[in-house]
C-alpha cells in the first residue's frame, strides 16, 4: 500500500445546484463505482461521509456545523479525501432509479452512465430538484413535488404507481428515510424487494468497517463497509424508516 | 502448535474460545455485538461507555497506516442508554468496558451493568482523552483505587493497561492489589501522522493510538513483562491477527486474546483463527501460558 494516511485534493470549481445543494469540484478524481462515498475531510473542522456524484465531485446539501465549513470554502482550498469505501449499486440490467432530495447525488453516476431507463425524482420543491436538466438528456425522467410546484403533486410513491415497477431487473433508490421506507413498502408489495437497493446514511466514524457507529439493527451489518446499498428485502424488518443513532450512538427516531 | 478444544474460563469469564472481541471495535450496538459472537469470537468487549453521553473527537477519527489503524474517537458512547443495547445479551460473555474520571465515576457506571455484563473492563488506558484512560491509568495509585471501586461489586473485574509508560508492571501490580480478575494489555500505542500537504496533523484530535500488526512486538513485551510478576491471568491485546500470533502471545504469558484492528480485513476472523489454532490432536492451553519464561 502507498502510506499516505489522508489523500488531499483541491476544489477546482463550485457550482450552485439548488438554494441548498452545492457540487464542489475537485482534482484528481478517483476511479469509484457508482454508489460509492468517501469520507471528507474540512481541514480543521471535521470528516463526513459523502457520495461521490462524479469521479471527482462530490454534491453536499448544508445541514451542519461540518457542511457549513464546507460551503465557506473555493476554488484551491484543500479537502482531505479517504475512500472510495462501501460497495456500491449493482448493475443488473434495465434500471429504474427513484432519487428524493440530495439523495439524487449517489445515483447521478448511474442515470449518466446511461444505464437507467426510468427515473422518477423527488423534490420538497421544484428549485430543489437536482441535476434536472442533465439527467433529462440521458433517461426517461418523471418528477414529483411535495407542493406541486414541478410535475407531480405528491411523493415519489405517487408516481411509482404509474411505473411497471416489476418490468425492471433493479430498483435504485435513495432520499430521505422515510421516503426510502415508504418506497421499500411499495416495491415489497409488487413483489420484487429482492431486486430493489437502497443507499442507506448513517453516522459514521471511521467508514472502513471497524468502529460500529454505523450498525444497523437488528443484524448488526455495517452501512460503511456492507452497505451503503442494501438489498430491500433484507431490510424489511429493520431500524430503516423507524431509527439511527447520532454520533454517541444514542437513538433517535427518524 | 496446535490447542485442544477445551472449556475456556479466565478472569471469572467462561468464553466460547480465547479470542475475545477487544473494545471499541463493532462494540456500540447491541446487534453489532451479537453479530461478533454469532461470527466466532468468544467472547465480546463493548465499546467503552462513561458516565454522560459523548459525540467523541471531531474527525477524522481512524486513518489507515503501514501496519495498522490510527485513531482518535475520542470515547464516544451513549452512556446509560447502552444498558437497553446488551441487555438482550444478558447470560452471553458480554464484557462491558467502561471509563470514569475517578473511582466514583467508575463504580457509578459499573452498577448499571450489574447483572448484565460477565465482566467490567476498566479502560484506563485510551490515550487521548483528556480527563480519562491512560490519565488516570499512567498512575498506580489512580489504578488500584478505581479497580477497587468496581471490583468490589462483585462482577468480575479486568484492567485493560496503558503501554505508554516507562514500567507496565507497576500498574499491573496496582490493578492486582485492587481485586483485579484480570489484566489486559495492552491498549493503543500514543502516536500521530502529519499530512504533508495540509501541514497539519491528520486526526482531528492531532494524537491518537496505533493499534494493529505495528503493535504486535510492543504486546508481546508488555504480557511477558506483566507475567512476570503478576498471578492474575492476562489476556493479550495489540495486534494479533493469526493463530500463530495467538499461541506466541500464549507463551508469553496470555491466558486469552483480543482481537480489534484485524476484523477490518477479516470480519470473519475469529472463525479462521479458531479452526487454525484447534485441534483435538492439539495440546492443553495451559501447557505453553507464559512458556517462553525460564
Amino acid at each position: 500500500m502507498t502510506d499516505r494516511p489522508l489523500q488531499v485534493v483541491q476544489i477546482t470549481s463550485v457550482a450552485q445546484e439548488t438554494p441548498s445543494v452545492r457540487t464542489f469540484s475537485f482534482s484528481p478524481g478517483f476511479s469509484f463505482r457508482p454508489g460509492q462515498f468517501v469520507m471528507v475531510t474540512i481541514p480543521g473542522v471535521d470528516e463526513i461521509p459523502m457520495a461521490l456524484s462524479r469521479a471527482d465531485a462530490i454534491t453536499v446539501q448544508k445541514v451542519g456545523d461540518a457542511t457549513a465549513a464546507l460551503f465557506r470554502a473555493g476554488p484551491g482550498d484543500l479537502l482531505g479525501i479517504r475512500g472510495p469505501f462501501g460497495n456500491g449499486y449493482p448493475s443488473l440490467g434495465r434500471t429504474l432509479a427513484i432519487a428524493g432530495g440530495v439523495g439524487a447525488a449517489p445515483l447521478r453516476p448511474l442515470v449518466m452512465s446511461g444505464t437507467v431507463g426510468c427515473l422518477i425524482i423527488g423534490a420538497r420543491t421544484a428549485d430543489e430538484l437536482l441535476f434536472l436538466p442533465e439527467f433529462r438528456l440521458k433517461t426517461n425522467v418523471m418528477v414529483a413535488t411535495d407542493d406541486g410546484s414541478a410535475g407531480y403533486h405528491g411523493l415519489v410513491t405517487g408516481l411509482m404507481k404509474k411505473v411497471p415497477l416489476a418490468e425492471y431487473d433493479q430498483v435504485c433508490v435513495c432520499g430521505p428515510e422515510r421516503m426510502m421506507h415508504a418506497a421499500l413498502q411499495a416495491l415489497d408489495s409488487a413483489g420484487i424487494a429482492d431486486r430493489s437497493f437502497f443507499s442507506l446514511h448513517r453516522y459514521m466514524k471511521c467508514g472502513i468497517g471497524i468502529c460500529g457507529s454505523c450498525c444497523i439493527d437488528p443484524d448488526g451489518r455495517r452501512v460503511c463497509r456492507d452497505g451503503p446499498v442494501f438489498a430491500g428485502n433484507t431490510l424489511i424488518d429493520s431500524e430503516l424508516g423507524k431509527y439511527s443513532r447520532d454520533a454517541s450512538g444514542r437513538r433517535k427516531p427518524v | 502448535m496446535r490447542i485442544e478444544p477445551r472449556p475456556v474460563s479466565v478472569g471469572g469469564v467462561t468464553l466460547s474460545n480465547h479470542c475475545i472481541l477487544a473494545a471499541g471495535v463493532l462494540g456500540t450496538t447491541g446487534s453489532s455485538l451479537g453479530r461478533a459472537l454469532a461470527n466466532g469470537a468468544g467472547g465480546v468487549v463493548t465499546k467503552s461507555i462513561g458516565p454522560c453521553p459523548c459525540d467523541g473527537h471531531p474527525g477524522p477519527c481512524v486513518v489507515e497506516v503501514e501496519g495498522g489503524l490510527l485513531n482518535a474517537m475520542g470515547l464516544p458512547n451513549p452512556s446509560r442508554e447502552f444498558v437497553d443495547e446488551v441487555k438482550p445479551l444478558a447470560g452471553k460473555p458480554v464484557i462491558v468496558s467502561i471509563y470514569g474520571g475517578n473511582a466514583h465515576e467508575f463504580r457509578m457506571v459499573a452498577a448499571w451493568f450489574e447483572g448484565i455484563a460477565s465482566a467490567f473492563e476498566l479502560n484506563l488506558s485510551c490515550p487521548h482523552a483528556a480527563g480519562y484512560g491512560a490519565a488516570l491509568g499512567t498512575d498506580p495509585l489512580l489504578v488500584e483505587e478505581c479497580t477497587r471501586a468496581v471490583s468490589s461489586l462483585g462482577t468480575p473485574t479486568w484492567v485493560k493497561l496503558t503501554p505508554n509508560v516507562a514500567d507496565i508492571t507497576l500498574c499491573g501490580k496496582a490493578a492486582e492489589r485492587g481485586g483485579a480478575s484480570a489484566i489486559v494489555a495492552i491498549n493503543t500505542v500514543k502516536a500521530m501522522r502529519i499530512s504533508t500537504a495540509l501541514k497539519r496533523p491528520v486526526l482531528g484530535n492531532r494524537y491518537g493510538g496505533l493499534s494493529g500488526k505495528a503493535v504486535f512486538p510492543i504486546a508481546i513485551r508488555c504480557v511477558y513483562e506483566l507475567f512476570e510478576v503478576c498471578s492474575i491471568p492476562i489476556i493479550g491485546c495489540g495486534g494479533i491477527s493469526s493463530a500463530e500470533n495467538v499461541v506466541e502471545m500464549m507463551m508469553a504469558g496470555a491466558s486469552a486474546v483480543q482481537i480489534g484492528t484485524a476484523v477490518k480485513d477479516d470480519p470473519l476472523i475469529f472463525r479462521s483463527i479458531g479452526t487454525e489454532l484447534y485441534s483435538d490432536a492439539g495440546v492443553p492451553a495451559e501447557s505453553i501460558i507464559g512458556c517462553a519464561h525460564d
